[in-house]
C-alpha cells in the first residue's frame, strides 16, 4: 500500500499526486519512472517521477488521463492509496555540462521533461525551455519550468497562449537566429518527437527523446517495451526510456503503440459509463495499512 | 489403510492414470487439467512399488527424497506422515509432484521402468501434499530460537523460497524482496492455472509467512535498493540471491517488433501474472487470440505452457512450430501428450526466417524453412541444418517466442565484486553457493541457467545451510 499524501489538479485532467514511497523517493535520478497497479484487478502503467521529498519519503507523479487507469487514477485523493508503486525503474538522464541544452515539452511531456531541466540546470547549463499546449487550459508547469529555465517560451496551437505554433517552429527560429544549441530534450507525442529529431538532425545537434511503448514489467523480464534504436532493437524499461532521437524508429513506436487500442477505448468507455467497481476496488486500499515502501 | 501385496503380485498392478479432464472441454477453461488421485487409486499405485534395498529412485531426484519411504507410508494409509517424509527434502511437494519432469528424474530411474512402467511417483507425491492441503493439516515444522541475524533473499522464486524456509526454521530473520506484486518467481508469473493452481503456491507462501518470512512486492533490487545498501546500511548478515533467468531471448530475425508478436514471458505474465484469462475482471488486455492462427516457436515446457494458453483464450489453429524432432522436444512428456490430446499441431523441423506484417505494422504471416538434422552438436542433440529452397510462407496472427532465456543483469551490474561468467550468470562454488562477494550467496536459474523447479529448490538448501553455517561462524 502506498498512501497518497496529497491530490491536485493542475489542468483538465492533469493531476499531481504526492505518494509515500520512501525507498523511491531516496534513490531517485532525474529521467527515472515508477510502475504502479492501482489495485486487485488494475493494470500495470509507467509513470515519470517529476520530483520527490526524501525527507518526508514522497514521491510527485504527474498523470494525465487518457484512458481507463489514468482516469481512475485521476479520482483518487489525498487519504486513498495505491496497491502497488515499484521503482525508480529505467536510466537516469545523461547530465553533464553541455552548454546550452534545450529542453521540449508537448503536453504531458513537460511533466517527464521538468526533473531533467532541473537537473541540467544544476549541472551549470544554459536551459532553453519550449513547452507547448494546444490550448491555454492545457498548459501545466508553466511557473516551475519558467524558474528553472534561463528562458521559457511557451506554444500553442490556438494562440491562446503563448505563440501560435509547433514546439518545432520555434526550435527552428533559434536555429536560424543562430544560436549555439548544444543539445536538445524533446518529450511529448511520437509525433513531435519525430518531428524535433527532424529539425535537430540537420544540424547534427546530439537529441535525446523519452520513449513510451507499452510496458508491463518495467525490469526486462517480458519485452514487450522493445523499441528500434539504430537499428537494434532495445527494451525501453532498462535500456531507456531516453535515447538518441536521430536512431529512433518512431514508426515501429507508434504501430506497436497502437496494439490494444480498441480494448483500452472499449475499456475506457465501460469505466466512464459506470466508475463504481473500479472505485470500491481502489478505495478498499484505504482501509488497509500502509507497508513498506 | 491397506496391506503390502505380496511382491509377485505387486508387478501384475497396471500403472495407475491419473484421471484428467477430458481433452476437448479442458481445451476452453483454464481450471487443472490432471485431477488428483482418490485414495483407493493412490493405494493401488502405492502398492507397486518393490521396496528395493537399494532405491534408485531416490538417486534419480535431485534433492533425495525418500521415495520408498514415503510410497510405503501411503500404502499403510499414513497420508499426513508421507507428506512429512516428503518434506524432510522437499518443501513444495504439491509443486514438484505436478511440474518435475518425472520421467528424466525419480521415474525415470525407478527399476520397475526397465520392464514395466515406472511407479506413479510424481502423482503420488501430488496425492500425499494435496491430502495435507486440503485437510488444513500443513504441519509448521519446528523452529530454532531467534538468532538475532538478519538474511536478505533477492527473487521468491522456487529457490527464494526454499532458502527462506530453511533459513527461517534455523532461527534467522529472513525477508525475501520481490521485484513483482505477487510471490512465487515462474510459478505465477510463467506456469499457467490449468497446470499448477495459483492457489497452491499462495498456501506454502502462507506458511512461510506464518513462520515469519517477511515478504517485500514492489521491491526492485539494483534499482529500489542496492545489495551494498542492504548489507551496510540495513543490516543484512547475508544475501541469497535468486532472480532467476528471466530475460527473453529473442530470434533476431526480421519482423520481430511487429504487433502480435510476443516473448513468451510478456505472453505468459499478460495470461498468469495480469489475468488476461480472467479479462472480465481483470484489466491487461492481451491480443485477441479468439479464433486467430497462433503459434509458438519452440518446444520446452514454456512453449507448451504458451501455446495451450492461447488455445484456452480462443485461438483457432495452435502450432508448435520447432527446429528439430520428436525425440528432442525438451518439454515434460506429460504436457506434449496433453498439448496434442487438446488439439496442438506440432510443426516438428521447421524454423522461422522472418516475420511479415501489414501496412499497419500487424503480423499475419510467418515465412518458415525446413530443416534437416546433421552431426550432433556442443549439447549431444542433432544439429538441425536448413533445406534449401524450402521455404514457404504460413499465415498467422500471433506469434509467442519460447526461444529460451537469459540472465537478467540488474542485480550484477550495481554489485560490486560479484563475478559472473559470460553469459552474465553469477560463479558460485557448487558446493556452498557462495559467490565472489563475501555473504553473498546465489543459486537456482540465475547460476545454472534455466533448469527445473527442484534444482533451483536444491540450490536454495544448498544455500541455506551455507548461510548457517557463515552466520554461526561470523
Ligand atoms: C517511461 C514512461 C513514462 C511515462 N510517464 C508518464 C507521466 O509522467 N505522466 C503521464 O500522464 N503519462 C506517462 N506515461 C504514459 C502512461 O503510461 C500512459 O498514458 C498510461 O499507461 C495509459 O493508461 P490508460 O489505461 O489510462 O490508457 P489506455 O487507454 O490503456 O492507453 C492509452 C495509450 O497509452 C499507452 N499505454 C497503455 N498502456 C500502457 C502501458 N502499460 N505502458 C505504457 N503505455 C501504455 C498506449 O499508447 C495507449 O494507446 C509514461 C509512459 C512511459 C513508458
Ligand atoms: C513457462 C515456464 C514453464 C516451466 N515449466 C517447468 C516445469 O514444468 N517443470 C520444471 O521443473 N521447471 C519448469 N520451468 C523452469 C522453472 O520454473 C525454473 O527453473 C525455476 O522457476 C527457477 O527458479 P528460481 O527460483 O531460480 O527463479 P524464478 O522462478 O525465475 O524466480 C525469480 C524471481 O526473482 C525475481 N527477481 C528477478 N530480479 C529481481 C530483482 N532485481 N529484485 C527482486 N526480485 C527479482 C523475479 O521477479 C522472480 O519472481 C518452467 C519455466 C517457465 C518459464
Ligand atoms: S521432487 Fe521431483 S524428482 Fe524428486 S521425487 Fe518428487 S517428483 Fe520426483
Ligand atoms: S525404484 Fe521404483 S520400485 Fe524401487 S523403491 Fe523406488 S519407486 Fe519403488
Ligand atoms: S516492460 Fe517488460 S521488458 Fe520492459
Amino acid at each position: 500500500m502506498f498512501r497518497i499524501h496529497e491530490a491536485q489538479f493542475i489542468a483538465p485532467d492533469v493531476k499531481r499526486f504526492r505518494i509515500e514511497a520512501p525507498r523511491i523517493a531516496r534513490k531517485r535520478q532525474a529521467g527515472q519512472f515508477v510502475i504502479l497497479r492501482i489495485h486487485e484487478h488494475g493494470e500495470r502503467i509507467p509513470l515519470t517521477i517529476a520530483d520527490s521529498d526524501v525527507g518526508e519519503g514522497t514521491i510527485t507523479i504527474i498523470v494525465q488521463g487518457v484512458g481507463k487507469t489514468t482516469h481512475l487514477l485521476n479520482r483518487l485523493e489525498a487519504g486513498d492509496a495505491i496497491q502497488d508503486v515499484v521503482g525508480p525503474l529505467g536510466q537516469a538522464s545523461e547530465i553533464e555540462l553541455f552548454g546550452t541544452v534545450v529542453v521540449i515539452g508537448g503536453g504531458v511531456g513537460t511533466a517527464i521533461a521538468y526533473p531533467t531541466a532541473v537537473a541540467l540546470k544544476q549541472a551549470g547549463n544554459v536551459v532553453i525551455g519550449i513547452v507547448g499546449a494546444r490550448t491555454n487550459k492545457l498548459l501545466i508547469l508553466e511557473e516551475e519550468m519558467r524558474a528553472t529555465t534561463d528562458v521559457l517560451y511557451v506554444m500553442s496551437d490556438d494562440g491562446t497562449v503563448g505563440e501560435k505554433g509547433l514546439v518545432t517552429t520555434k526550435l527552428q527560429q533559434l536555429i536560424d537566429e543562430g544560436r549555439q544549441i548544444d543539445r536538445v530534450l524533446a518529450i511529448g507525442p511520437i509525433p513531435m518527437m519525430k518531428a524535433v529529431a527532424d529539425v535537430s538532425r540537420e544540424l547534427a545537434i546530439p537529441t535525446s527523446v523519452s520513449l513510451n511503448p507499452v510496458m508491463v514489467d518495467g525490469t526486462g523480464m517480458c519485452g514487450g517495451c522493445r523499441v528500434i534504436v539504430g537499428g537494434e532493437s532495445r527494451f525501453a524499461c532498462v535500456d531507456g526510456p531516453e535515447f538518441d532521437a536521430h536512431q529512433v524508429d518512431f514508426e515501429v513506436l507508434r504501430q506497436r503503440n497502437a496494439i490494444y487500442r480498441q480494448r483500452e477505448q472499449h475499456a475506457d468507455a465501460e469505466f466512464q459509463r459506470d466508475p463504481t467497481k473500479d472505485l470500491n476496488a481502489a478505495h478498499a486500499c484505504r482501509l488497509t495499512e500502509t507497508g513498506n515502501g | 489403510m491397506a496391506e503390502p501385496l505380496p511382491k509377485k503380485d505387486r508387478t501384475k498392478v497396471p500403472r495407475q492414470p491419473m484421471p484428467e479432464q477430458d481433452a476437448q472441454l479442458r481445451a476452453h477453461n483454464f481450471t487443472e487439467v490432471n485431477l488428483g488421485l482418490d485414495e483407493a487409486i493412490a493405494t493401488r499405485e502405492a502398492q507397486r512399488c518393490l521396496e528395493c534395498t537399494d532405491p534408485k529412485c531416490v538417486q534419480g531426484c535431485p534433492v533425495g527424497v525418500k521415495i520408498r519411504d514415503f510410497v510405503q507410508l501411503v500404502v499403510a494409509g499414513e497420508y499426513l506422515r508421507a507428506a512429512a517424509k516428503v518434506r524432510e527434502d522437499n518443501v513444495l511437494p504439491a509443486v514438484t509432484g505436478r511440474v518435475c519432469p518425472q520421467e528424466n528424474q525419480c521415474e525415470g530411474a525407478c527399476v520397475l521402468g526397465k520392464r514395466l512402467t515406472s511407479l506413479a511417483i510424481g502423482n503420488l507425491e501430488r496425492f500425499v501434499a494435496d491430502y495435507e492441503r486440503q485437510t488444513g493439516q500443513i504441519g509448521l515444522p519446528p523452529q530454532a530460537s531467534p538468532t538475532g541475524k538478519k538474511v536478505a533473499i533477492i527473487g521468491s522464486g522456487p529457490a527464494g523460497l526454499s532458502c527462506a524456509g530453511d533459513l527461517v526454521q534455523r532461527g534467522h530473520a529472513v525477508t525475501v524482496f520481490e521485484a513483482l506484486h505477487e510471490i512465487g518467481g515462474v510459478l505465477v508469473y510463467g506456469i499457467p492455472e490449468f497446470r499448477l493452481p495459483k492457489q497452491i503456491v499462495r498456501d506454502e507462501v502462507d506458511v512461510m509467512r506464518k513462520m515469519g518470512v517477511d515478504f517485500q512486492t514492489n521491491v526492485v533490487v539494483g534499482k529500489t535498493v542496492t545489495i551494498d545498501e542492504l548489507m551496510v546500511d540495513e543490516g543484512y548478515a547475508a544475501v541469497f540471491i535468486a532472480t532467476g533467468a528471466g530475460l527473453p531471448a529473442f530470434l533476431n530475425v526480421p519482423g520481430e517488433h511487429l504487433a502480435g508478436v510476443y516473448s513468451a514471458n510478456e505472453f505468459l505474465t499478460r495470461v498468469n501474472l495480469m489475468k488476461a484469462y480472467d479479462a472480465a475482471h481483470y484489466d491487461s488486455p492481451i491480443y485477441d487470440c479468439q479464433d486467430k492462427e497462433v503459434a509458438v516457436i519452440g518446444a520446452g515446457n514454456t512453449a507448451m505452457d504458451a501455446i495451450r494458453s492461447a488455445l484456452r483464450l480462443g485461438a483457432r489453429s495452435a502450432y508448435v512450430i520447432y527446429r528439430r524432432g520428436e525425440t528432442e522436444i525438451p518439454a515434460r512428456a506429460e504436457e506434449v501428450h496433453h498439448a496434442r490430446d487438446e488439439g496442438v499441431q506440432f510443426k516438428l523441423l521447421h524454423n522461422p526466417v522472418a516475420f511479415l506484417g501489414n501496412d499497419r505494422g500487424v503480423l499475419n504471416a510467418v515465412r518458415l524453412t525446413k530443416m534437416s538434422l546433421g552431426e550432433p552438436d556442443a549439447s549431444g542433440r542433432r544439429r538441425p541444418l536448413p533445406v534449401a529452397g524450402s521455404e514457404f510462407e504460413m499465415p498467422i496472427d500471433v506469434a509467442i517466442i519460447a526461444a529460451g532465456t537469459g540472465a537478467n543483469p540488474l542485480v550484477q551490474s550495481s554489485t560490486s565484486d560479484l563475478k559472473t561468467n559470460k553469459w552474465g550468470y553469477i560463479v558460485v562454488d557448487p558446493a556452498t553457493m557462495q559467490t565472489s562477494k563475501p555473504g553473498v550467496f546465489a543459486g537456482g536459474d540465475i547460476v545454472s541457467g534455466s533448469a527445473t523447479v527442484i534444482l533451483a529448490m536444491g540450490a536454495g538448501r544448498t544455500a541455506a545451510a551455507s548461510i548457517d553455517q557463515y552466520l554461526r561462524e561470523s
